[in-house]
């Protein structure tokens, strides 16, 4: 146990603490859970002050789209999680591939959302448009909350496919291998987060119609 | 050393198809909130969509995330501080909708 082995073998885990790191990386997710909620508060105060507006701007996304984006996002986050895995059993390869599929997936989640945005502009509706004024206070509230929050959390979702495509580098080059996987760990614990985020972000936005 | 291996392992005792069940429950789940969205219960539309959201995470924190093969002094510091987000939620929710009904 003494940490002055110099065993090669064994130098590598002499100052490792997994349950440390993931715990580190858990801290981190609260704040991020606080970022977030402070956004959905502020949903719930103007959902409750502007209920009628806030059902009419709803119909205007399509559930479809939103749907699709939560099974991409849950479907993400098993292959992310099945890579912990297949590295925990040396099947660097396998783990290597979904991995790949998880990042694949984020960026099919990432196209979803340009179609999406790009669809709503086209029609007029984003920050400061016209159409917006026009239908008065609480669909501009939804609508500003809406590319607010979904677009931090697209902001998310690029950080953790870079966050990921490193993992993988580091996958390929063995730095991350069946007895050191903290760090894509973290990585997936990170993915999940973003997956839970759009757990609440799909109902709340596209539901309530 | 031998410690901190077997409990590297022990983390991840689960094989492919724990997840994949799982994986299957949540979009069940998914399918489930979004037929439930189509009926009109009134207030308690949202409320069922974000209990249904909650189970959901519920599943994901405990499986996905492996709150399942965590320490219980680790499992509880996460649940705690997850439990004082949601009391400042519901009171936020509960006072909020109180006020409106007025």
């Amino acid at each position: 146990m003494s940490n002055s082995t110099s065993a090669e073998g064994t130098m590598e885990h002499a100052h490792r603490d997994d349950a440390g790191s993931r715990l580190g990386m858990w801290l981190f997710l609260f704040t991020e859970l606080l970022l977030f909620s402070g956004l959905f508060l502020t949903y719930a105060v103007y959902k409750f002050t502007y209920p009628d507006e806030f059902h009419a701007a709803a119909k205007e996304l399509n559930t479809l789209f939103g749907a699709l984006n939560t099974i991409i996002l849950l479907t993400s986050s098993l292959t992310i999680a099945l890579s912990i895995v297949a590295i925990s059993r040396g099947q660097k390869y396998l783990s290597i591939f979904f991995q790949l599929m998880t990042i694949a997936m984020a960026l099919g989640f990432m196209v979803n959302k340009y179609f999406e945005w790009s669809a709503k502009i086209g029609h007029g509706i984003y920050p400061g448009s016209e159409t917006l004024q026009d239908k008065g206070h609480g669909q501009t509230l939804f609508f500003g909350l809406y590319y607010t929050m979904t677009g931090l959390h697209g902001i998310h979702v690029i950080v953790g496919m870079v966050l990921i495509a490193l993992m993988t580098f580091w996958t390929w080059k063995e730095k991350i291998n069946a007895d050191t996987f903290v760090r894509l760990e973290s990585a997936g614990l990170y993915w999940h987060l973003v997956d839970i985020i759009w757990i609440f972000l799909f109902p709340l936005f596209y539901l309530i119609s | 050393m031998t410690e901190e291996n077997t409990q590297v392992e022990k983390s991840h005792a689960h094989g492919y198809g724990h997840y994949i069940i799982i994986w299957f429950a949540l979009l069940i789940l998914t399918g489930l909130t979004v037929a439930v969205a189509g009926l009109n219960f009134g207030n308690l539309t949202i409320i069922t969509a974000l209990a249904i959201a909650g189970l959901k995470s519920f599943f994901v924190l405990k499986v996905f995330m492996h709150l399942e093969n965590e320490g219980k002094l680790f499992t509880l510091f996460v649940y705690i501080s997850i439990m004082f987000l949601v009391i400042t939620l519901a009171l936020l929710f509960a006072d909020y909708s109180f006020l409106q009904g007025r």
